[in-house]
């Protein structure tokens, strides 16, 4: 926090002075992420035209750089319908539901050694507890819309969860093996080195695990069966209109990102540098300080790591039909859960045995 | 001061969210309501710095059980008129158990059974909850923790036995086979050359092997 702000509150009792800070860190979280909620999905139109040999949105603004815009417009524009046979509070509390979870994780992501909200111990296990709340929105919403099609997208959804979870649980718990900690900063520290030391080669299942169960887990393409528009109309979210509807679209948005850097966080290194290990960046540093600065570790590596995962989403998406419900099921609970655990055996052995050069 | 606030506040809400559970008629509802006092219950371990405690409780609890429990409440169509109709009936009994539970309850755990301590010293900031509680789970119970862990599993085993039936004529895909297939196994080239007829002109070629069935019948591969 930079010492003007810090300046300004110091006039006030010490309790309020935390809470206004903090109030002020999450903003520096939420309005960045909500910013590029809005350009993913405009990337995502654009990548998927593109990959379809469309041209993609293209009216609003240059290129169609104001299409979100345009869209959070509409939508905010739109009458929030509520249907006869709902059930009222519920309907209108599961949008919430489904944004607060998928909001609240972010308090735990190091987005640099030193720029992390709640630097919490139990970091990991925090991300995935609430990352599994997030289907409770799901559930809530297609039991009280009342209607046949969100019902089953619904029940489809809570299965589907229920089964990547425990894959991704046990994905996470060979990282917190491999790592020592539950702290997602210590997590990026224990991966130092080079290209080489990052966790994806040593947990190279784990980490095709985890992707996947992610990408499930957000119900995204080619898991998407409980939206599934050409079984069950929309799913889950068939009923709901305008504001609510976009509700779900910014959990959808941020959970994927969310997934995409915890990703970078567990498995590629996080705000490490790739070039570590090959340039001597204190020898840069005498030569040219912008360079070092662009070369060595930071923000802009964590970033970049980020939309790299963010775009394979989107190519995932345009590339791979969709699953049938019954082969999910079989790939999430005969194969995944078998793979990562005889995966966290042999990282449990390369621990005792410290092999180098991850484990030493 | 400010942590008794926040203690009485969640303990408020667990014991409302509690009495909720079995009042409420919607079965839906008094699950949520369970999920309200899971929660607030992580919440007040959170206060006694017992975060991996409290993390676990609401992914295991509200994050994979009540799911569950949720998704079997909303399958089922529960009719609550006959459910509420040997309610006066029952009353009498149900009372009698009531009073004997809450006696015992009473006897076995009363305010004297407990010692009060005062509230722990807070621990310095880099006290590791879940540290403390490998090193002791690992160490002192090693073999409790073992034992319940293995109980753990034979009854997973169990509850995947008890549903697993052979049923004859059932017709699944098997993955491994499909993947083991080659071309081979489904498609057969079959070499057709053509055959001119009689009688039609030079340039109909291409059509005259069709209706003929004066195909050579040599199958390629």
């Amino acid at each position: 926090m930079p010492e003007f702000v810090t300046g300004a509150v110091a006039w006030l009792p010490h309790g309020l002075q935390v809470t206004i800070l903090t109030v002020l860190k999450i903003l520096a979280i939420m309005i960045p992420l909500v910013l590029s909620v809005a350009y993913f999905t405009l990337a995502e139109r654009k990548v998927i035209g593109y990959i379809q040999v469309r041209l993609g949105p293209n009216r609003v603004g240059p290129r169609g750089l104001f299409q979100p815009f345009a869209d959070v417009i509409k939508l905010l524009l739109k009458e929030v319908i509520v249907p006869a046979g709902a059930n009222r509070g519920l309907f209108l509390m599961a949008p919430v539901l489904a944004l607060v979870t998928a909001l609240s994780a972010w308090a735990v992501v190091p987005f640099d050694q030193h720029l992390v909200l709640a630097d919490v111990n139990a970091g990991l296990l925090y991300v995935l507890a609430m990352t599994s709340l997030g289907v409770y929105g799901i559930i809530i919403a297609g039991w009280s819309s009342n209607s046949k099609y969100s019902l089953l997208g619904a029940m489809r959804s809570a299965a589907q969860i229920v089964a990547y979870e425990i894959a991704m649980g046990f994905a996470l718990v060979g990282v917190l093996v491999a790592a020592g900690s539950l702290n997602l900063r210590e997590i990026v520290l224990a991966q130092e080195g080079s290209l080489l030391h990052w966790f994806w080669l040593p947990l190279w299942p784990l980490f095709l695990v985890y992707w996947i169960s992610g990408v499930a887990e957000t119900n995204r393409a080619p898991f998407d069966v409980a939206e599934g528009e050409s079984e069950i109309v929309a799913g889950f979210h068939v009923e709901y209109s305008g504001m609510s509807f976009a509700l779900f679209f910014l959990a959808e948005y941020a959970n994927m990102i969310l997934i995409a850097v915890l990703a970078a966080v567990m498995f590629l290194g996080g705000w490490l540098s790739p070039l570590e290990g090959l340039v001597d960046f204190g020898r840069v540093a005498g030569w040219s300080p912008a360079a070092a600065a662009l070369l060595g570790p930071g923000l802009h590596w964590f970033v970049f790591k980020t939309a790299l995962f963010c775009f394979v989403f989107l190519w995932m998406r345009a590339t791979f039909p969709r699953y049938r419900y019954d082969q999910i099921m079989r790939l999430g609970w005969k194969v995944f859960i078998p793979v990562t655990i005889v995966w966290i055996v042999v990282v449990g052995l390369g621990v005792v045995f410290a092999v180098p050069p991850w484990f030493d | 001061m400010f942590e008794q606030v926040v203690f009485y506040f969640f303990a408020a809400v667990l014991v409302v969210a509690g009495a909720l559970v079995i009042t409420v008629r919607n079965p839906v509802h008094a699950a949520l309501c369970l999920v309200l006092a899971f929660f607030t219950s992580a919440a007040i371990w959170l206060l006694l710095e017992a975060e991996f405690l409290a993390i676990a409780l609401v992914l295991v609890y509200v994050g994979a059980v009540m799911v569950l429990f949720l998704f079997v409440v909303m399958m089922l169509d529960v009719n609550l008129v006959p459910l509420r109709e040997g309610f006066i009936r029952y009353l009498p009994i149900g009372i009698g158990i009531a009073v004997v539970v809450l006696v015992e309850l009473v006897v076995v755990l009363g305010g004297d059974r407990f010692d009060l301590l005062p509230a722990p010293e807070p621990h310095p900031a880099d006290y590791s909850n879940t540290r403390e509680l490998g090193q002791v789970l690992y160490t002192v119970y090693v073999y409790p923790f073992e034992i319940a862990s293995l109980i753990l599993l034979v009854a997973i085993v169990a509850a995947i036995a008890l549903t697993l039936r052979r049923r004859e004529g059932r017709r699944g895909q098997r993955p491994e086979e499909q993947v083991r297939v080659r071309r081979a196994d489904r498609v057969r080239l079959v070499r057709m050359p053509a055959v001119r007829r009689e009688g039609l002109a030079e340039g109909g070629g291409g059509r005259a092997a069709a209706p003929g069935g004066e195909t050579a019948p040599e199958a390629g591969e």
